[in-house]
C-alpha cells in the first residue's frame, strides 16, 4: 500500500480524541497493510523511525520555485503551518500521475539518495500525492510527525490485533528493529516468537491502586512494608551484555534524555525507581525535573542545574537470574545485597519507613510534606513482582491534596464524548490590581474531579452565565466558586499568574460562596516549595 | 458606445445597486426592490418591497421567514429574459444549492454577470453552473486562496461510509449548513449506495421536505428520535446530518458515542477542523475552489472582475497576473452561512433536568 494508506491513518489518528477509536485505526492498519509497509508506518509512528532528512528550509523553497510569492505569503498567513500551506498549495499534476510511492520506497529512497539530489527526490513525490499524502511526506521526511501515538497505544493495539496479553509484545518489543517483520510473523502464527536474547527490554512494570480508608483499617501491619511515595517518573532501568535502557512507567525509551544515568549502567541488573532531580542531596520538586523529559539531546547547562537521579525500590534480574517471583521481603534483600556489591552512580535506596499500626501510618502520610513526597507506598511482604495493577498487593496512599477556593473564569467544551460539554474550566484567585482594587488572575485549568451530576449542573450554569465566546471557549461571570484540589504548586513563567498547580481537579462546588470571598493568590505561594529558587 | 457598468451598477452601503433598473441585487438591509441570486441568508434577506428570484428561491424565502418575506415576490426562470425600466434581466443557473442563479444585466449594451455564490461541480440536487460572457463579471471569492482546491466528492463520502463500518457502535453526526450542504450530502450518501435512513435535526427538516417538493429525491429521512430512558443513547451505526455546531449542544447527548463529522470547504486546512474538534472532515463545498475560480473568471472573459466578498486579495492578484483588472466591493454582511453556534433554541429541551445546586 502506498504513502495515501498511511496519510489516512495519520489524519485518523490526528482528529480522532478517543484512545479506542486510535486504537482500532491502528489494528485496522495492522490487519490490511503488508509488510513491511505496516511496520515501518508503525515505526514512523512510534518515533523509532525518525529521519530529519530535509529541512523544512529545502520544503520551503521547493514551493517557492513552483508557487507565486505573493499567493504563497497570503497562503502562509492563513494556514499558519509551513508544511501544511505547502502541502496544500503544491500544482497538482493534471492526469498522467505516476503512481504513489510506498512508505518503504521512501524510506529506502530517503537512505539511498545523496544530499544535493534530495530535493529533486522530494518534489517527484510530492507530484505524484494528493494533499492528505503530500502533508505526510514532509512530515516524515522533515521529522515532524507529531500525531498523538504514544508507544505505548502501538503495542495495546498490536495486543488487541493479535488477541495476546500486552506484556508478551512488551516482553519481545525492545529487541527488534522496523519493519519488525519477525515480530509480525510471530502475532500472526506464522514465526517463532521473536527471542530478544541479551537485548534490554522493557518489563511491564507492578503498579499499585489507591489505599481507601476501609482498606487501612484492614491492614495487618505485620505483613506490610511501607516507602515514601516519590514525586518524580517511575522509571525501570535494564542493564544487560546487549545494552542498558531507561525506560518510562509506559516503556518509552527514555535513555537519551538522561545521559547522566546511563552513563553508570555498566551493571547486569533490571531495576526498579523513580527518576528524581537530587541537588545537595536534596529531592527538587517536580517542575525540576520537567526540564529534563521529552528531550532528545541535553545540554549540558541543563545536566549541571538538574542532575538526575535514580532512587531505586525494587529489583527484577540480579544479571540473568528473574527475581520476579521471590516475596517482596526477599527481593528487598536481593537488592540491597545487589546495591552493597555493586554501589551504584547516581542511584540510592529508597528507605524502608518502620511503623507499628496502621494508625503510624496515617501519622508518618500527615506529616510528610516535603514538596519531593507524594504520600505512601504500601507493598505487601510475601508479594511476588506482576505486571499491571493486582489488587491487594501494592497500595498508593497519597497525601491529603491542598485546596483552594477559586473563582470559574472560563469554559472550554471537551472532545469526543464531551464535546457538547463544558467541562474544562479555567479559574482564578484574587490579587491586588494596582489600583487599590482587585482582580481576578487564572491560574489553572481543571477537567476532572467532579461528578456526573456535577458536571452537568455546571455546563448549565455556564450556558446560563456566559458573557463571550471565543471558538469552543465561553467566559462566564465571575460569580462561581469551586473548591480545587491539587499536589503542589510551583513557579511557572507561562502563566499569567507566575504559579503553576500540579494536578488540579474539581473537589466542590461551592455555589454558596460569593465570589469575592474566593481566595487570594497568597494563598498558594505559601505552598510554594521552600528551595524554590534554588535552581535560577 | 456602451456605458461601463461603474457608470450604472454602483456600491452602496445596502450592496449593489441598479440605477436605472432602480433595484439591488442580494441587499443586505430590507429596500424596495431586490433580485436575489438564491437563499442562503446572507443573501435572501426578508422585509424587502418586491423581489424577483428563482421559484426555488421564492419557496426557500417562504419557507424560511414565511409569506411576509416580502411584499410582492416574482419568479424568473433561468434562462428567460425580463425587462425593467430598460434593463435586461436573466437569471441563470450558478450550481450552488436549489434555485441558486447569478443574475446577468444588461443596459445600453454593457453586460454584468453577478455570480452570486456558485459551484463547478456537478450537484445531484441542482441545476449545473451555466457560464455567460460579460463585460464585468461580478464574483465571490470564499476559497480565493491557492490552498483551497476541493477533492472529489465522492471521494470524501466514502471516507464517510469507510468510517461508520469502521466504528459501527457509534453514530455518525455530519455537520452540514441547512441549505444546499446537507440535501446534497444526502444525494450524495444514496449515490454512494447508502440506502438505510438517514436521520435529521429537526432544523433540517423543512427544508429537505422543500427539496422533496422540488423533484429532489432524498430517500427515507427520519427524525432523530429520543433515547427510550434518561440517560440513554439512540442511532448507533447510522448517520445524523444536523446543523453545523450541533454536537455543541446537548441535544447531541442522546447519539450513541458520536463521531463528529463536518462537511465544508474549509475543512480543507487540518488545523481549523482541529480547532473545531472535528473528528471526521470531509471536504465538500458549495463553492468554487482556487483553480474553478480563476477558470471561471476566464470563462467569463470580462476585462474585469468585481470580487465580492471572501479573499478577495489573492484573486485579484492572481487576475492581474492574467491582464484582468480587479476590483474589491467589500459587501458588508456577507459570511459562510451557519458559521454561528447551533441555537441552542433547537435544544428540544434534551438536557436531563439539573440537579440542584450542590450543598457543600
Amino acid at each position: 500500500m502506498s504513502l495515501s494508506a498511511f496519510a489516512a491513518l495519520l489524519e485518523g489518528l490526528l482528529f480522532t480524541p478517543a484512545r479506542t477509536a486510535k486504537l482500532a485505526l491502528l489494528r485496522e492498519w495492522f490487519a490490511t497493510q503488508p509488510d513491511p509497509e505496516r511496520g515501518l508506518g508503525l515505526a514512523a509512528l512510534t518515533g523509532e523511525l525518525s529521519f530529519a532528512a530535509a529541512k523544512a528550509g529545502m520544503i520551503r523553497e521547493l514551493a517557492a520555485a513552483r508557487t507565486d510569492p505573493v499567493l504563497f505569503a497570503l497562503s502562509y498567513d492563513y494556514v499558519g503551518d509551513l508544511a501544511e500551506t505547502v502541502a496544500l498549495l503544491w500544482p497538482e499534476q493534471r492526469g498522467g500521475k505516476a503512481s504513489p510511492p510506498l512508505v518503504s520506497e521512501v524510506v529506502a529512497g530517503l537512505a539511498a539518495t545523496p544530499k544535493p539530489a534530495l530535493p529533486g527526490l522530494i518534489a517527484g513525490w510530492l507530484d505524484t500525492l494528493e494533499a492528505g499524502a503530500r502533508l505526510a511526506l514532509i512530515k516524515l521526511v522533515t521529522g515532524g510527525l507529531r500525531v498523538g501515538a504514544s508507544g505505548r497505544l502501538a503495542k495495546v493495539a498490536l495486543a488487541e490485533w493479535a488477541g495476546r496479553p500486552v506484556e508478551e509484545v512488551e516482553e519481545v518489543w525492545h529487541g527488534l528493529e522496523p519493519p519488525y517483520l519477525p515480530l509480525f510473523a510471530w502475532l500472526e502464527g506464522r514465526g517463532p516468537r521473536p527471542d530478544p536474547g541479551t537485548a534490554p527490554v522493557f518489563r511491564p512494570p507492578m503498579l499499585a491502586h489507591p489505599l481507601e480508608e476501609e482498606d487501612l483499617a484492614a491492614l495487618d501491619p505485620r505483613d506490610w512494608r511501607a516507602e515514601w511515595k516519590w514525586d518524580g517518573i517511575r522509571v525501570q532501568i535494564a542493564a544487560t551484555p546487549g545494552g542498558a535502557r531507561i525506560f518510562s512507567r509506559s516503556g518509552e525509551d527514555i535513555t537519551a534524555a538522561f545521559p547522566d544515568i546511563a552513563e553508570h549502567l555498566g551493571f547486569h541488573a533490571v531495576l526498579d525507581g523513580e527518576l528524581l532531580v537530587l541537588r545537595g542531596g536534596e529531592v527538587a520538586p517536580f517542575g525540576d525535573l520537567q526540564q529534563r523529559l521529552n528531550r532528545r539531546a541535553v545540554p549540558p547547562r541543563l545536566l549541571r542545574d538538574y542532575p538526575a537521579h535514580v532512587r531505586l525500590y525494587d529489583i527484577l534480574f540480579d544479571g540473568a537470574e528473574d527475581l520476579r517471583a521471590l516475596p517482596t521481603d526477599a527481593r528487598r534483600a536481593r537488592l540491597e545485597a545487589w546495591f552493597a556489591r555493586v554501589s551504584p552512580q547516581r542511584m540510592d535506596l529508597s528507605p524502608l519507613i518502620p511503623f507499628d499500626t496502621p494508625e503510624d501510618l496515617a501519622r508518618i502520610r500527615e506529616g510528610a510534606r516535603a514538596a519531593a513526597i507524594e504520600g505512601l507506598m504500601l507493598k505487601r511482604a510475601d508479594a511476588p513482582y506482576v505486571a499491571g495493577r493486582v489488587k491487594g498487593l501494592w497500595w498508593k496512599w497519597k497525601r491529603a491534596p491542598l485546596t483552594v477556593d477559586a473563582v470559574l473564569m472560563y469554559a472550554q467544551r471537551g472532545h469526543g464524548k464531551r464535546s457538547s460539554v463544558y467541562s474544562d474550566y479555567t479559574f482564578g484567585l484574587w490579587r491586588p490590581d494596582g489600583a487599590g482594587g482587585e482582580e481576578l488572575v487564572p491560574v489553572g485549568k481543571a477537567y476532572s474531579g467532579y461528578t456526573d451530576a456535577e458536571l452537568a449542573w455546571l455546563d448549565r450554569w455556564i450556558r446560563e452565565h456566559t458573557v463571550a465566546r471565543f471558538g469552543p471557549v465561553r467566559e462566564v461571570e465571575k460569580a462561581l466558586v469551586l473548591e480545587v484540589a491539587f499536589d503542589g504548586v510551583q513557579r511557572s513563567s507561562r502563566h499569567r499568574s507566575g504559579l503553576a498547580l500540579r494536578f488540579p481537579r474539581i473537589a466542590r462546588l461551592r455555589a454558596d460562596k460569593p465570589a469575592a470571598e474566593a481566595d487570594r493568590i497568597a494563598a498558594l505561594e505559601r505552598w510554594l516549595p521552600a528551595e524554590e529558587g534554588a535552581a535560577g | 458606445m456602451a456605458p461601463h457598468p461603474g457608470t450604472w451598477l454602483k456600491v452602496t452601503p445596502q450592496g449593489l445597486y441598479c440605477e436605472p433598473g432602480g433595484f439591488f441585487v442580494d441587499p443586505a438591509r430590507p429596500v424596495p426592490r431586490a433580485v436575489l441570486t438564491h437563499g442562503h441568508a446572507d443573501h435572501a434577506r426578508a422585509g424587502h418591497g418586491a423581489v424577483l428570484a428563482t421559484a426555488e428561491t421564492l419557496d426557500i424565502l417562504r419557507t424560511r421567514h414565511g409569506e411576509g418575506a416580502a411584499r410582492v415576490m416574482q419568479a424568473a426562470p433561468c434562462g428567460r429574459t425580463l425587462k425593467h425600466n430598460g434593463v435586461r434581466i436573466t437569471l441563470l443557473p450558478a450550481g450552488h444549492v436549489l434555485g441558486s442563479a447569478q443574475v446577468l444585466l444588461e443596459w445600453r449594451g454593457s453586460r454584468v454577470l453577478i455570480s452570486g455564490d456558485y459551484k463547478r461541480r456537478p450537484d445531484p440536487t441542482c441545476a449545473p453552473y451555466e457560464p455567460a460572457q460579460a463585460d464585468v463579471f461580478v464574483t465571490e471569492a470564499t476559497f480565493a486562496l491557492p490552498v483551497f482546491r476541493h477533492p472529489d466528492a465522492a471521494g470524501e463520502v466514502a471516507r464517510l461510509c469507510a468510517s461508520v463500518a469502521r466504528f459501527p457502535g457509534r453514530c455518525h453526526l455530519l455537520g452540514a449548513y441547512a441549505l444546499g450542504k446537507a440535501q446534497r450530502m444526502i444525494a450524495l450518501l444514496r449515490q454512494a449506495g447508502w440506502d438505510r435512513p438517514i436521520y435529521l435535526h429537526g432544523a433540517l427538516q423543512r427544508l429537505c421536505d422543500l427539496y422533496g417538493r422540488h423533484g429532489v429525491a432524498l430517500g427515507e429521512l427520519r427524525p432523530v428520535p429520543a433515547p427510550a430512558k434518561r440517560g440513554g443513547t439512540v442511532l448507533a451505526g447510522e448517520i445524523v446530518i444536523a446543523p453545523p455546531s450541533a454536537e455543541a449542544t446537548p441535544w447531541a447527548r442522546r447519539l450513541a458515542d458520536p463521531v463528529v463529522a463536518v462537511a465544508s470547504g474549509w475543512m480543507r486546512v487540518r488545523q481549523r477542523a482541529k480547532a473545531r474538534g472535528v473528528e471526521l472532515p470531509l471536504v465538500v463545498s458549495d463553492h468554487a475552489d482556487w483553480d474553478e475560480l480563476l477558470a471561471t473568471c476566464a470563462e467569463v472573459g470580462a476585462p474585469e472582475v468585481w470580487v465580492t466578498h471572501g479573499r478577495e486579495d489573492a484573486l485579484i492578484h492572481a487576475l492581474a497576473q492574467r491582464g484582468i483588472r480587479g476590483r474589491a466591493l467589500h459587501l458588508v454582511g456577507r459570511g459562510e452561512e451557519g458559521e454561528a453556534e447551533a441555537p441552542e433554541a433547537a435544544d428540544e429541551a434534551a438536557a436531563p433536568d439539573a440537579p440542584a445546586p450542590p450543598v457543600p
